[in-house]
């Protein structure tokens, strides 16, 4: 009975083309718009460290005061050197690191004719690697010795260890980085989560999108050496007149970000407490003439803070979905008027003894079919639409938006699911036709 | 016409699905769209903001050395690197700056009136320049006077030094001195030295284009500094020379010392800086003009189908219409009629939908309050919509010959 109907819905579709194209391409159209910014959105809003992102967590605390905050009674989004170092050395968490953007100057030793080329990364404490689950291809990060022993060591990235040594082991060879010589001690392999949920502090990274970091250098030994940031530096109106970099480390300018992984609540509560009571230590001492204000946000949290999904995204979606909808309740109104110009038909089914069931499973089948048609034109603008990304959103999170089975499989299954929706309402006007009525006035 | 409103009215109380079903689609389109081309008309706003500088004929060019430099060696090392651009053929002039407009992010600085003032009064972006900064950009000085050569000092990276002198854009001065009377009035930087208002520019866009900056749009200030170490050159080409130089810059700037970095993304001229900075709002007005289009031409559709349906409906009612004595215009009349109606129902609900669809995104988008007179447009749009849709339809209804009424269908 099932292939039967399926021949009916294909013979009466085609009795009315025009209908027939209408109805497909609206739903077409409406499921290709909503698919192409829902992967957008699915890429951007994604979770970039799912099994750990209750675990990891963001400490802020007030180091301006009420009158410099820039978004009303917020805590700065990063931290003072003096902070950053006092609450890494306290070491109140199983784990925590301390870190900020550095962009170096690479000079290749060998091979006179290469010129040198920036490299761009983050000069941070050990944990670094352990905390955000860095893959390794070689060797490991350093450890909290090397932290404290200032060591001159480095991890480098993948693509950065076939530039300098055609992807063979590198670790033990030595590194020279703005005119300072390092040993490597690990290669990372590619990694690059999106977004960036650790470093959305910085400035050119847009939404927590950007080029893969390529090295890593201890903390300790990037103060040492003077290394400005290379990310942002945000003085928030405080008074900046420590001159020269001594000044700038003692002084209120945040630029420095830190996490801390905490495992069970009673970590968190216990590092809440701890954060609050070194900002009451710091109110009692003077330096803060305010009430504790801090804040300890995990991953999902400070996302959502940072508002990491650009506005773009949200919009378009919610526009391509009320543009979804209108295509369907066109979808509905054409339906209708094509199921009811058959009530002469229905009918005589009717009278001939198909039950009202039967009337129902002949137009929901009809219909679905209309809704796969529609799937299948979905997926084709889909995949014309996913090279026009690239117009609407910038290059990094364009190319983030792809179009795979698990989309394709979706697109096709929300124009099905959407019509057979649609059509429920015209399919019930059609099976309450009156056989006798009908007959009659034939 | 008024006349025929009852008898619609109690034909469409017979099939209230479609009738409902199209009142619904214009509403959401009406809707949809209003919103949409409020974001076309923001997003276009927005991204032909002038820039108050010589964009068709700068270059920028963003130069790392490629190890560290004490400050006297970078400041000799970049003397000689202007001298050099300088010199070029092609180019009207060259300075080192910490950023220019449009960049997308950057220094700015928190603002004061008096020293012991904890509460700023302006955010400007904040430009470091030499007595060439001016003639480079290509900006208007409308008061005051320029830097001389004897105020400008050379700063390395997190040096701060208070300048005795600056030169702020009109936008600026006039936050800080709504009265006009900046020129000559001593500002403060949130430190207790003063900063004296020596001249003023027309306009200077910021480095940001963020909600934020916007909220301080073209407040820009020049120190009268130059970025030593680290820095992006700027270089303003004569007219129709700047692919030339574009060329020869680089080339000269490497046979000065090859120990820099300039990567190939790093020069851009201003036709790339604006493509990157207003990416977004391109994109945007873009996919919102081709939603527009499309959800148009669907609901148009769609009232050309259904209609079409009940015109097929009713023929043997049109036949006895125009058997009773009924003109064909009566018939087109009527259609049109009924469709105005609907549409108007729509639009009331739709013009509802329009501003809280608006309403809500301005509360979670910061956008802008819809301007009603887009509510208007886009009522007006869709009864033409609905009247030009229904046409066809009614046209074909009003020729439907009286012999149907005798006719069993």
């Amino acid at each position: 009975m099932f292939g039967y109907y399926v021949q009916l819905g294909v013979r009466s579709l085609k009795r009315n083309p025009w209908l027939t194209a209408l109805m497909v391409m609206a739903i077409g159209f409406g499921v290709a718009a909503s698919m192409i910014t829902y992967s957008v959105f699915r890429a951007v809003s994604g979770n970039p460290i799912p099994e750990k992102s209750e675990r990891l967590h963001v400490p802020q605390l007030d180091n301006w005061g009420p009158q410099h905050a820039r978004s009303l009674g917020e805590p700065p989004e990063a931290l003072t050197y003096t902070d950053s170092t006092a609450l890494w050395k306290a070491h109140q968490a199983k784990m925590q690191t301390i870190f900020y953007e550095v962009t170096l100057s690479v000079i290749p030793e060998h091979g006179g004719g290469s010129l040198p080329f920036n490299a761009s990364g983050y000069a941070a404490t050990g944990d670094f690697f352990r905390m955000f689950d860095v893959p390794f291809l070689y060797g490991s990060g350093w450890n909290q010795a090397d932290d404290e022993g200032h060591a001159d060591v480095a991890v480098i990235g993948r693509s950065l260890n076939e530039r300098l040594f055609q992807g063979a082991n590198s670790v033990g060879r030595e590194i020279n980085m703005r005119g300072h010589s390092y040993r490597i001690v690990g290669v990372t392999d590619r990694w690059d989560p999106k977004p960036r949920y650790f470093d959305l502090f910085s400035m050119f990274t847009v939404n927590g999108m950007g080029d893969a970091s390529e090295i890593y250098i201890p903390f300790s030994k990037a103060i040492d050496l003077k290394i400005d940031t290379g990310g942002r530096n945000s003085c928030g109106g405080a008074s900046s007149l420590n001159a020269g970099w001594d000044g700038w480390l003692r002084g209120e300018c945040v630029w420095i970000s830190m996490w801390v992984q905490l495992d069970t609540p009673a970590e968190t509560e216990h590092y809440h407490e701890y954060l609050r009571n070194y900002a009451a230590q710091m109110q009692q001492s003077g330096r803060f003439a305010w009430a504790p204000n801090i804040r300890l946000r995990n991953v999902t949290e400070w996302l959502d803070y940072e508002k990491v999904v650009p506005p773009e995204s949200r919009i378009s979606l919610i526009v391509a979905l009320g543009f979804f909808a209108i295509c369907l309740i066109n979808t509905i109104g054409l339906l209708l008027a094509k199921f009811m110009r058959r009530a002469a038909e229905i009918g005589v089914r009717r009278a001939l003894g198909a039950s009202r069931r039967e009337v129902y499973l002949q137009f929901l089948i009809e219909a679905s079919t209309v809704g796969l048609a529609g799937g299948v034109l979905g997926v084709l603008l889909t995949t014309i639409g996913m090279f026009g990304v690239g117009l609407i959103f910038e290059p990094q999170i364009a190319k983030l938006a792809h179009l795979d089975a698990s989309l394709v499989l979706l697109t096709i299954v929300v124009a099905m699911a959407a019509t057979v929706l649609a059509a429920f309402y015209p399919t019930w006007k059609a099976a309450q036709v009156q056989p006798a009525w009908q007959l009659k006035s034939n | 016409m008024m006349l025929q409103i009852k008898p619609i009215l109690s034909a469409l109380r017979r099939h209230k699905a479609g009738a409902v079903l199209i009142a619904l689609q214009t509403a959401l389109t009406l809707a949809i769209v209003c919103n949409a081309l409020f974001i076309i008309q923001q997003r276009v706003a927005h991204l032909s903001a002038p820039s108050g500088i010589d964009e068709a004929n700068l270059l920028v060019i963003e130069n790392n050395w490629a190890s560290k430099l004490s400050k006297d060696d970078a400041d000799a090392q970049q003397r000689a690197d202007l001298i050099a651009l300088r010199q070029l053929p092609g180019v009207h002039n060259a300075i080192a700056s910490n950023s220019y407009p449009m960049r997308g992010g950057g220094w700015d600085q928190f603002i004061t009136l008096t020293p012991d003032q904890t509460t700023a009064i302006g955010d400007p972006a904040v430009y470091l320049g030499d007595e060439h900064f001016l003639d480079t950009l290509g900006i208007k000085l409308i008061a005051g006077r320029n830097f001389r050569p004897d105020e400008i000092h050379p700063i390395a990276n997190r040096e701060n030094v208070m300048p005795p002198v600056t030169i702020v854009t009109k936008a600026l001065a006039d936050k800080l001195f709504p009265d006009g009377s900046a020129l000559g009035k001593s500002i403060y930087a949130m430190s207790s030295t003063p900063t004296v208002i020596v001249g003023i520019v027309d306009v200077l866009q910021t480095q940001s284009l963020e909600n934020w900056q916007m909220r301080n749009a073209y407040q820009s200030l020049i120190w009268p500094m130059r970025q030593v170490g680290d820095a992006y050159y700027i270089l303003r080409a004569e007219p129709g020379q700047l692919a030339a130089v574009r060329q020869a810059a680089v080339k000269a700037l490497y046979a000065q010392n090859r120990m820099r970095i300039i990567n190939d993304d790093g020069v851009l001229d201003y036709a790339q800086i604006r493509q990157q900075a207003y990416d977004s709002d391109h994109g945007m007005a873009v996919l919102m003009g081709i939603i527009c289009v499309v959800l148009l031409a669907i609901t148009a559709a769609g009232i050309v189908g259904l209609t079409s349906f009940w015109v097929g409906q009713r023929r043997k009612q049109i036949g006895v219409r125009r058997a009773l004595g009924a003109t064909k215009r009566d018939i087109l009349s009527y259609f049109l009629t009924e469709n105005l109606l609907i549409g108007i129902a729509g639009v009331v609900i739709g013009a509802c939908l329009a501003i809280g669809m608006n309403l809500w995104m301005v509360s979670h988008f910061e956008m802008a309050r819809l301007s009603l007179t887009y509510v208007l447009a886009g009522i007006v749009l869709l009864l033409l919509l609905g009247q030009g849709a229904v046409l066809a339809p009614a046209v074909r209804a009003s020729r439907v010959s009286p012999v149907e009424a005798t006719r069993s269908v």
